[in-house]
């Protein structure tokens, strides 16, 4: 009954809604794809975590938010599930990101030939003369 | 409306089988850890569309569920990328 009333009306308040809903998915639907593009083009395993763990996080963001707001103001359902997920996947994916390029550095995957500087290498080195100099002594 | 849900959800399709061939071709372990985690959470902007084109709110709890195991899988396979380095030895003594 309600919703029917409110399709009925069509008033200035729904097409807000919808024009937020679109920019909304039009930015998230952007960074999919940028995400894919980047996978698919770059060199290196690093560059393809940068791609992968910046961008799809702000596309899924704005399709998630984007899905909420749809369901809140046009359905009348207040879905706090979602503003979880929202928040888990902004917190976990950078996260998530950072893991896999430290491990695919300490497993040895060569960076691409293009890369300009590499401080990861001096920061083991420096760590592991430390850790020679700190267990010397002991024996 | 209902046209821009599904336009978005054949593109938002089209990036999924770029991830993919990534995850099929790449050279190393890391390149396919790198590529499940995008589908993963590539998966999670799916199913949200999927919820709006069905129009119904129970897809809703699929998509905190995906999220966390996506992240779950993507801290072990780092894990076990990174296992027997020599900080990791030298730590436990």
């Amino acid at each position: 009954m309600r919703n029917s009333l409110r399709e009925e009306r069509f008033s200035i308040e729904t097409i807000i809604i919808n024009i937020l809903i679109i920019v909304l998915m039009v930015t998230g639907v952007l960074f999919s794809l940028v995400t894919a593009l980047g996978l698919i083009r770059l060199p290196d395993v690093y560059t393809r975590t940068h791609a992968a763990s910046k961008s799809s996080t702000l596309g899924v963001l704005c399709i998630l938010l984007a899905t909420f707001i749809h369901f809140w103001l046009i359905e009348d359902i207040f879905n706090t599930q979602l503003i979880i997920a929202i928040v888990f996947l902004f917190i976990t994916a950078p996260v998530g990101g950072h893991l896999i390029g430290r491990a695919a550095y300490m497993s040895g995957i060569k960076v691409a030939d293009e890369t300009v500087r590499d401080d990861m290498e001096s920061a083991i080195k420096e760590k592991k003369e430390d850790i020679l100099n700190r267990k010397a002594p002991e024996e | 409306m209902m046209l821009f849900y599904w336009i978005s959800l054949v593109l938002v399709s089209i990036g999924f089988t770029g991830l993919l061939f990534r995850l099929v071709k790449g050279p190393t372990i890391a390149d396919r850890v790198v590529a499940l985690d995008a589908i993963g959470i590539s998966l999670v902007s799916i199913i949200a569309l999927l919820s709006l084109i069905i129009g119904t709110e129970f897809f809703l709890e699929v998509i905190v569920l995906l999220s966390i195991l996506s992240f779950i899988g993507t801290t072990a396979f780092a894990k076990f990328l990174e296992r027997g380095e020599i900080f990791d030895r030298n730590n436990h003594h």
